[in-house]
This record gives C-alpha cells, sequence and structure tokens, in this order.
C-alpha cells in the first residue's frame, strides 16, 4: 500500500523506535497549525522520498531512516522548510513554518 | 502523441465539470480524502477494493471491469478525467489500467489534487451518482504490462528503469517513507536497472514537467531510446507515472509497466538482485 495512513502523533501500534527512525511534528503559520498541507519528505542530496498531507491539526510523520533530511510543507499559503539530522533511530520532532 | 491529448489542466477542469460526456474520477487508495471533499461532479474508484482481484493477485478480469465501469456510469465514448493525491500515483495507474483495458478517452488532470488543492479550487462533499451505462471492454492490451519472466530476460538487454527513491534502489528502504519499513522482502534493484525516481518527472506541485525537460531527464540518465523500456517500483503505481511520461507524453513505442514490481520481485527465490547506487564510484 502506497496511500498515506492518516497522519497523528500517535504513532502506529508495534512501532519500534529502537529499529525505526520516525520523524514527526506540525506544519504552522504564525502559531496557528496547517492542515491539508503537503509535506515532502527530502533526502540528504534534495531529492524527493515522500510526501504526506497534514491532519487537520497541521501532524504528519515519515518512517524514514538515520541520515540528513529535509522537511518541506507547500500550502494555499505559503511554504516553508526544515532541515533535520537523524543520527539514531528513534523519534525526531522536526516542526515547520509556513509563510 | 501530444500532451493536450492526454493531459488536461486545472482551468479545463473547472471549466468542464458539467460537460456531457466527461467524466471525472479521483482514485485514491484512501477513499477517505474523496468523502472530505472532491471534485464537483467526480466519481470515486479505489484502486485496491474496485481495480484488484480480492483473491488472485492480480486486476479484476474483463467481465468485472465491464461491471464496474458500467455501474459507475461511465460510457465507452465517456472522455474520461482521472486525477487523485499522491502526486496523482494512483489516477496515473488507472490511466494505464483504463488503456490496458482499451478506453479510448482517458486523460489525466495534470497536478491531480495537489495542485487543485494549492489553486485553492473548490471541493465539495456533495454526493454524486450517475445512471449505470452497459460498458464493453477490451481484451488486455498485454504490449503495456510486463510480467516477471519478461523482466528477468529484459537485464542487460533492454532499459529497465527504477522509478523508485534512492535509498528503496539502493535498499537502504523497503517502501516509500511515509510507511512502516517492517517488511519481509529482499531490498535492492533489479541488474541493470536505472534509478530515475518518478519525481524527477513531476514539478513540486505535483504536475508533469516539460517535454524538453524530459527528455533531458531520461537522456542524461542513460535510457536509451533505441531500446524498449519496462518500467517498475514497488507495486506498479509510481511506475504508471513514469509509464506516462515516457509512452503517452514523450511518445517512447514499446514502453511496458511491470505491475507485480519490487514486492514481486523482490520475493522471488534465485533472481538476480543489485545492492547499492549501482552508479560507478559511489
Amino acid at each position: 500500500m502506497c496511500g498515506a495512513p492518516e497522519q497523528t502523533q500517535e504513532l502506529p501500534p508495534g512501532t519500534d523506535l529502537t529499529t525505526q527512525t520516525v520523524l514527526t511534528g506540525t506544519v504552522h503559520s504564525g502559531g496557528e497549525p496547517v492542515g491539508g498541507a503537503f509535506v515532502r519528505l527530502l533526502d540528504g542530496s534534495g531529492e524527493f522520498t515522500a510526501e504526506v498531507v497534514t491532519s487537520a491539526s497541521g501532524d504528519f510523520r515519515f518512517f524514514a531512516a538515520p541520515g540528513e533530511w529535509t522537511v518541506r510543507a507547500l500550502h494555499r499559503s505559503g511554504n516553508g522548510e526544515t532541515a533535520v539530522t537523524a543520527e539514531r533511530p528513534g523519534l525526531h520532532v522536526v516542526e515547520v513554518e509556513v509563510a | 502523441m501530444s500532451r493536450e491529448n492526454v493531459l488536461v489542466t486545472a482551468d479545463w477542469a473547472e471549466q468542464n465539470l458539467d460537460t456531457d460526456g466527461v467524466v471525472l474520477v479521483e482514485v485514491d487508495e484512501d477513499t477517505t480524502a474523496y468523502d472530505a471533499g472532491h471534485i464537483p461532479g467526480a466519481i470515486k474508484i479505489n484502486w485496491k477494493t474496485e481495480l484488484q482481484d480480492q483473491v488472485t493477485r492480480d486486476f479484476v478480469d474483463k467481465g468485472g471491469f465491464e461491471k464496474l465501469l458500467s455501474d459507475k456510469g461511465i460510457g465507452n465514448d465517456d472522455t474520461v478525467v482521472l486525477y487523485g493525491g499522491n502526486n496523482n500515483w494512483f489516477a496515473a495507474y488507472a490511466y494505464w489500467y483504463f488503456k490496458l483495458y482499451g478506453h479510448s478517452e482517458v486523460k489525466l488532470l495534470d497536478g491531480g489534487r495537489k495542485k487543485w488543492e494549492l489553486d485553492g479550487r473548490t471541493l465539495t462533499t456533495d454526493e454524486v451518482s450517475r445512471p449505470s451505462t452497459s460498458y464493453t471492454a477490451q481484451e488486455q492490451d498485454r504490449s503495456i504490462r510486463a510480467f516477471r519472466d519478461e523482466v528477468i530476460e529484459a537485464i542487460g538487454a533492454r532499459n529497465l528503469v527504477d522509478v523508485r527513491s534512492p535509498d528503496e534502489f539502493s535498499g537502504k528502504l523497503l517502501a516509500p517513507a511515509h510507511l512502516p519499513q517492517e517488511q519481509a522482502q529482499r531490498g535492492g534493484h533489479i541488474p541493470s536497472a536505472l534509478n530515475v525516481p518518478w519525481s524527477k518527472a513531476a514539478n513540486e506541485d505535483g504536475t508533469f514537467k516539460s517535454d524538453e525537460e524530459l527528455r533531458t531527464l531520461y537522456g542524461g540518465e542513460g535510457l536509451d531510446d533505441s531500446k524498449s523500456t519496462i518500467a517498475y517500483c514497488r507495486i506498479g503505481e509510481r511506475s504508471s507515472h513514469t509509464w506516462f511520461a515516457l509512452h503517452e507524453l514523450l511518445g517512447h513505442a514499446d514502453v511496458k509497466n511491470y505491475d507485480g514490481s519490487w514486492t514481486e520481485y523482490g520475493s522471488l527465490v534465485g533472481v538476480p538482485i543489485e545492492v547499492g547506487s549501482g552508479k560507478a564510484g559511489s
């Protein structure tokens, strides 16, 4: 299945954070969460890896791997991006501001 | 093959929402996207429950496709305009699938749901129903569908294009990064395959790049246009997107989509697999 599961801060049951590298966070604009934003995960070379749509509360989540990533958000109100380094498996929180 | 025959713009779609003989169809695995808001007048098709046989790993047969389209109210002469989320992955898959069963007038909405939403265009939750039809499909056009034995024979002989992300190609990831990674099959790619991620054929807003950009892309990656081509990904939907770019936009004559893709190939016993980036010196 390639369809994006519903985006929440809560991880799916059985997610093993000792082996999985999860990038999660919210997209916001002026302090308010932005739902319905398109969030793109770009790898260390800037290549597209995955894309999800934020929930009504602005949440997104990716299952990645240790490494350098950029999380880029697109919304009709504006775009924004945040770079993140995941040095090891576990939960990595990323906040993205769009303007 | 010209772009106008296979792609429509969001403006065109918006102007033709009520045009007789034009049927907009949203294709998503996640049907809640449609239910939460869809283009006015559009119907939905679920690629997984409606386009796949629910027992055998294969498509619904010709009779099943005829029943599906008849029930949906799509006629043989209708122009079907497909769109969806995920940068039109599943809409492109449905496009290829409609072509497989011989529907003549089918087009993709350039940019799909994403472009429509980024433009702030209207979505509605109104229920849509169309009177049923009596649809007649053609036998499957196997000239656009590759199976595993043909793929193995194509190693080193034809263009194989792996359109997954570089990390899936190398074997670092087994699935797109928005999905959990715990899967049983082997990682890597089919030997001799080029890695040209589907996303390189699309702009950030989900629209396809220009023909010139696409020619430069595939030429630069070493696609030999004197040879036939097989595209694959994980389950065949992203490679439908690349099949569309190569076959429908650039007009390459012999391009097949391998819908078994990595979930089949990476589970076969004894077939050759290559890991790593596949590029010399890296």
